[in-house]
């Protein structure tokens, strides 16, 4: 059997990024720049390659031969991840090999960092 | 009684090797942030660890992370991810000295704070793989409350000693006896190091049965094929089973008509052969063994 592999783009959080960025311009509000490439994560199976890009507002790439039954749940983790480290504009492209949500999640984290040229905001974390 | 007959490492890079030991016998998974990932891996490794015990832990396992050595750039990073993880213990590796440890227990009462985890609540395992550890094992063991087990680790060791590493282990008898005097001593549990020869489960047998001869609470294994006949070797038999019941059984008999001393089949039963008893009934119960049956 094919399995059929679908890819989809969505751009998402534009007026939201409008809205925080007013907020960050008084000072309460630190966004995570994205300053350059970032990857991690690998193409086997139960895992996902994660790149992100510097971009404007957030665009999601999104390819797993799951698309149709999890490709939902995927994007809310991404993007709630996404919120959580206060990024407001990048380009993230999934390859998802069937990983678990925490998987996934951690990938996006460490690609952000990479990315953002920081390390992981654990006191961040300890806020949530 | 919460067994530790097998300790499993599985790499904190391999996300598909994590999940797969969810699905072993071991009693124990330890996800190695030390030397099954390469340097380029230890951040994503890190939050993946971190991730998967906080958010998808193992039910029915004793957890455990191992950090990197006290002695490089990441075990600051490591410990702030495997604090707030919330393992059962945190494994640390190549621990040298009592002082190594309180450092370490310093570090992580301030993460267990900043994090609003109860302080003093993340235990550790210390990793004795050197000579100078050995030395000071009796010292590592009764230095912080935190520390509730000691697991030796004899290629660091024979390495260290200049040693050759060998099926029958004599050059790591002293350390193993180092070890256990030490962790008896302190009232926490004792792990042997791990039989690195995977594909001979014979000689894997034979190295177990000498550990649990010597009063090893359980082993570190490095491969899935390896810990059924670790817990076989762990478990006590049907007949230690049968012998153990009826010394309690003496025992209570012996109370009962308040007897000052009791025998069975013309030996005195002393306390420690009631103690030895009693552990043993404990460790069939908590490996799930019909000990009335069995009995």
């Amino acid at each position: 059997m094919t399995t059929e592999i679908k890819t989809f783009i969505i751009d998402y959080m534009k007026t939201e990024n409008k809205r925080t960025t007013e907020r960050s311009s008084k000072g309460r509000v630190t966004n995570m720049e994205i300053k350059t490439t970032g990857s991690a994560g690998t193409y086997e199976s139960c895992d996902a390659m994660i790149t992100v890009r510097p971009g404007n507002g957030i665009t999601i790439d999104l390819n797993s031969d799951v698309i149709d039954q999890f490709g939902d749940a995927i994007k809310e983790v991404i993007l709630k991840t996404l919120e959580e480290m206060r990024v407001r504009n990048a380009v993230v492209e999934v390859v998802d090999k069937g990983a678990f949500d925490c998987v996934i999640r951690s990938r996006l984290q460490a690609a952000v960092c990479r990315a953002g040229e920081t390390r992981f905001d654990w006191e961040g974390e300890d806020r949530k | 009684m919460r067994l530790k007959r097998t300790s499993l490492y599985v790499s904190g890079s391999s996300p598909v090797n994590m999940i797969q030991a969810q699905f072993y016998n071991e009693d124990c998974i330890v996800y190695d942030l030390e030397d099954s990932v390469s340097p380029a891996d230890k951040d994503t490794a890190r939050l993946l660890v971190y991730n998967a015990v906080r958010f998808h832990r193992p039910e029915n396992k004793y957890v455990l992370i191992r950090v990197n050595g006290s002695t490089t750039v990441y075990m600051e990073e490591d410990l702030k991810a495997a604090v707030r993880a919330r393992p059962d213990a945190i494994r640390l590796p190549k621990m040298e000295s009592g002082d190594e440890v309180k450092r370490i227990s310093e570090k992580v009462a301030a993460i267990e704070r900043m994090a609003g985890i109860e302080e003093g609540s993340t235990d550790f395992w210390c990793n004795i793989e050197s000579f100078p550890g050995v030395l000071r094992a009796s010292e590592i063991a009764a230095s912080d409350p935190r520390v509730k087990a000691l697991a030796l680790g004899a290629e660091d060791l024979t390495a260290s000693l200049r040693a050759r590493r060998t099926k029958g282990g004599l050059e790591i008898f002293y350390a193993r006896n180092a070890v256990l005097l030490a962790c008896r001593s302190a009232g926490i549990d004792a792990l042997d190091a791990v039989f690195s020869d995977i594909n001979d489960l014979e000689g894997l047998k034979a190295d177990t049965e000498l550990a649990r001869n010597m009063g090893f609470d359980g082993k570190t294994v490095v491969h899935p094929r390896q810990i059924d006949v670790v817990n076989a070797a762990f478990t006590p038999n049907a007949k230690e089973l049968r012998y153990a019941s009826r010394v309690l059984a003496a025992v209570e008999e012996g109370k009962r008509l308040h007897k000052g001393a009791v025998s069975l089949n013309g030996e005195m039963i002393d306390k420690p052969m009631e103690l030895r008893a009693y552990t043993i009934i404990e460790q069939a119960r908590a490996a799930g063994l019909d000990v009335d049956t069995e009995g």
